[in-house]
């Protein structure tokens, strides 16, 4: 029981350190834009997508996720740059509407291109084994990389933000955005980039879980969603609260649906339990941020409603 | 606001056209038109609905798409109790419908903007995963229905014109109230609300209060939707919930022009023609449809909205 | 007894004390004008008072009532209603249709979803006669976002006219008006001054001085005098904070 706990929590952490990932560069623009994109999710997927080719042409899973991060920082250049900055001043409803098209495009540009049929990756031999926690207990020693490479990025963008000029303006950006021009910034290019280096880090996520997930188009949507409740949960604009958000919704959503039937147990007899458990366990992040909402509307280190 | 004459003849002319098009289905010997046609109808109770909220209340809802599937799974859930009638699976639904929006809706209106999308958005992610989790229901793989619904306990809705016309009756009597309601006081405190929610307070209202019975009244209108949708398909899954769903919802409405009743079943109507046109053109039209979508946006300066008003 | 009574309010934003410590009492059917300098801190005063903005600390009575933590429309139906510096209108509203929607908040239910409130005689006559309070009942039917930014300063008027109010607080009515406009709303508060009770904020120290009953001076966020016009026209306290002040808010 403690072994599954264990296994369970270090799951919930790598699907949250993925969450993070998605979440940290949409929430700046959510933060510092007031700027919905729905189109985040589909970076995620053809992040995937890139790794598998790239993989496939350079016989290297290393060498693909290495390509595939310049690759997404273009694509998010280029989307920017044509369709982006054009909305930035527009009413949310048209971004929604923008972005939502995006996603049709690209989803089906992907299926296109790649088919409809699960693509997948082979996964280096290096990092293919898995290492003795304690007792008979083993964990795949990649999850443990997926776990390492995220908590370095984590580490990486707190020292961007708190530590660099262009971070500073970020963080003032991120809590008021008046702030930002009045600083004398030139907004454009900060929004261009903001924009794709968070479509870095997606196309990141992307390729480090395509050697542990199946790779399909439809891989970005519920991570998008997943994502938006992270960004609710945390506060709109702030990466700690990403941070905090995506830990608690990866370990809420992983640990749920593993012990959720076995502490409901505890009330009702066991088939009643499985059901409720299977009923509940999917929505219990959505009910956390309904909780956080209702305590807190700006969310847990939001600034702004 | 009254309704100026010119689009009242929009009106008569739009819904003479729908009464009439089983005829003109008949004389083509064309079937087909009619199933299309009673989907169209279907999505424009949704987006008529839809618009209410955002058109006159301000609140971009991205998750309208629970309310089709809580009317969906209403007809499902009913059926198989051994209620068969229309009128209580609409009941049914709307009992549902209004419990789910009370809740989320009451969380969701303490935010806006953004927050408001991003959380109406999940919340109905929510519903989809309940959805899938109910195996009895067949979970991610839906139920067929074995029978439509009956009205006054008689199987007349077999008939696939039947069907039509009552899908008719309800749209016309739900826009008829709708205009009513977007006229009344009610309505004008909702207006006002949207237009400026400081000024409503300072003459003595709380828009929060007015807003949320708004949501309640447009969500049980798309469970209503979601009832007919499941009995033209007989088919009913998760998939009515997808969010993808909700989007559409959203294109419907916009591009009929919002604020603007007879615009979202206009809109529907435009919606659903266009894609079952690209659909005939190629298997991609997803693709073709964002990019219309995209480029009608970007490059109409006040976006859609201005882009059709203009041409109305 | 006074309407308004305001005892220790106060607000900070920050190290910034807004209102520090403020005392204030209106009496039943007066004109109390509130004057001071830039950045005195008389917006927040009235935002405050309305329930705009919360309070830090202190009392706000309104006929003998805690308004404290109220929120601002239950404030409104209470019987105080505020106009808005910055004008805040429905811009997409007819000016009749301004002036409706607010006296519908004062007779009878809102939760009604069938009947057309066009046609509703009471609520339409009600604006009306605001309306033509405040002169421009012949601009019933535009738009308001068409307005002259001076129909719009007397559409604000018109509207917080028609709430009812028996405590009317006015943010610098006049802000913005031409001449003849600033001249008609200095009358429509003449005629009011038997009416209802008024707290006015304004810069133009000769409607102030001509319609006020008392004036109290805010500087800083405290309130440093109290009287007639002829007694603070003469306070020393006075001359020294306004020495060279007769400048626009910001």
């Amino acid at each position: 029981m403690t072994n599954l706990f264990l296994l369970q929590l270090l799951n919930g952490m790598q699907f949250g350190i993925l969450l993070f990932l998605i979440a940290a560069g949409l929430t700046l623009v959510f933060g510092i834009m007031d700027f919905v994109n729905l189109a985040h999710g589909v970076i995620y997927m053809v992040g995937a997508y890139l790794a598998v080719t790239f993989s496939q042409m350079t016989g290297s899973y290393g060498l693909g996720l290495l390509l595939t991060l310049p690759a997404t920082l273009v694509i998010g250049l280029v989307l920017e740059l044509l369709v982006f900055r054009k909305l930035y001043d527009r009413p949310h409803l048209d971004q929604v509407l923008a972005t939502f098209g995006l996603v049709m495009i690209i989803t089906e540009g992907v299926e296109i291109i790649w088919g409809a049929a699960p693509l997948s990756v082979q996964m280096p031999d290096l990092l293919s084994g898995s290492v003795p926690l304690i007792g008979p207990l083993r964990y795949p020693v990649f999850r443990l990389v997926v776990i390492a490479a995220g908590l370095a990025t984590a580490v990486a963008l707190w020292l961007i933000i708190t530590r660099t000029r262009i971070g500073m303006r970020l963080r003032a950006g991120a809590t008021n955005r008046a702030m930002v021009s009045a600083l004398g910034v030139d907004i454009k290019k900060l929004f261009t980039i903001i924009f794709a280096f968070g479509a870095m880090l997606a196309g990141f996520a992307g390729a480090m879980v395509a050697p542990i997930l199946t790779v399909d188009p439809g891989m970005g949507e519920s991570v998008l969603i997943l994502a938006f409740v992270v960004i609710v949960i945390g506060g709109i604009g702030s990466v700690k609260g990403a941070f905090a958000g995506a830990l608690l919704v990866g370990l809420v959503d992983t640990l749920g649906r593993s012990f959720g039937p076995i502490i409901l147990r505890s009330f009702l007899d066991p088939s009643a339990a499985g059901q409720a458990g299977r009923v509940l366990a999917p929505m219990l992040v959505y009910i956390l941020m309904a909780v956080i909402l209702a305590a807190r509307p700006a969310g847990l280190f939001g600034a702004r409603t | 606001m009254r309704l100026i004459p010119t689009r009242a003849w929009a009106a008569t002319l739009l819904f003479a056209a729908f009464a009439a098009l089983p005829l003109i289905a008949a004389a083509l010997d064309d079937a087909y038109l009619v199933v299309i046609a009673t989907r169209i109808l279907a999505y424009a109770i949704a987006a008529l609905a839809l618009d209410l909220i955002l058109g006159y209340g301000g609140m971009v809802s991205f998750g309208h798409a629970a309310y089709l599937g809580i009317g969906a799974y209403s007809v499902a859930i009913l059926s198989r109790a051994g209620i068969t009638d229309l009128s209580l699976h609409i009941l049914g639904a709307i009992a549902g419908a209004a419990i789910f929006a009370v809740i989320t809706g009451a969380i969701s209106l303490r935010t806006k903007g953004i927050y408001f999308i991003m959380i109406t958005l999940a919340f109905a992610q929510m519903a989809y995963f309940f959805f899938v989790s109910l195996s009895a229901y067949g979970g991610d793989d839906g139920v067929t229905l074995s029978t439509r619904s009956t009205l006054f306990g008689q199987p007349v809705l077999e008939d696939d014109t039947a069907l039509y016309y009552t899908a008719f009756a309800i749209l016309l009597g739900l826009y008829l109230t709708a205009v009513a309601v977007t006229r009344s006081r009610f309505g004008r405190v909702l207006t006002g609300a949207r237009e400026n929610p400081v000024r409503m307070q300072a003459i003595g209202f709380s828009p929060f209060r007015y807003q949320l019975t708004a949501f309640v009244i447009s969500g049980c209108m798309t469970s209503i939707a979601g009832v007919m949708l499941a009995n033209q398909a007989s088919f009913v899954s998760p998939a009515y919930m997808d969010w993808h769903r909700s989007g559409e919802l959203v294109v419907m409405v916009v591009f009929g022009g919002i604020g603007n009743l007879l615009g979202a079943v206009a809109g529907a109507t435009i919606a659903l023609l266009l894609e079952e046109w690209l659909a005939v053109l190629t298997e991609h039209w997803p693709l073709l449809f964002g990019l219309i979508l995209v480029l009608v946006v970007l490059y109409s300066r006040d976006g859609l909205t201005g882009f059709f008003r203009r041409r109305l | 007894m006074s309407l308004l009574d305001v005892r220790n309010l106060r607000k900070s934003y920050g190290a910034l004390k807004v209102t520090d410590d403020l005392n204030l009492s209106v009496d039943e059917g007066e004109l109390h004008a509130i004057i001071g300098p830039n950045g005195a801190g008389k917006s927040t005063l009235i935002a405050q008072l309305s329930g705009q903005a919360g309070s830090d600390g202190g009392s706000v009575r309104f006929d003998g009532t805690d308004m404290m933590g109220m929120p601002m429309h239950k404030r409104v139906r209470a019987g105080m209603s505020r106009s808005f510096q910055i004008t805040s209108i429905l811009p997409g509203f007819t000016a009749l249709e301004n002036v409706a929607v607010a006296a519908q908040a004062g007779q009878g239910s809102s939760f009604r979803f069938l009947a057309p409130v066009a046609d509703e005689a009471a609520l339409n006559d009600a604006a009306l006669a605001a309306l033509a309070r405040v002169g421009i009942d012949d601009r019933a039917f535009v738009k308001a976002g068409s307005l002259s930014h001076g129909e719009k300063r007397q559409l604000e008027l018109a509207i917080a006219l028609a709430t009812r109010p028996r405590l009317l607080l006015l943010d610098e009515p006049l802000a913005g008006t031409s001449g003849a406009e600033a001249d008609r709303l200095v009358e429509v508060m003449r005629s009011l001054k038997s009416e209802l009770t008024l707290v006015l904020i304004e810069h133009d120290m000769d409607a102030v001085f001509s319609l006020a009953d008392r004036i109290s001076v805010l500087v800083y966020g405290r309130i440093i005098a109290t009287g007639s016009p002829d007694q603070i026209r003469s306070d020393p306290k006075v001359r020294a904070a306004y020495l060279g002040e007769e400048t626009e808010d910001a």
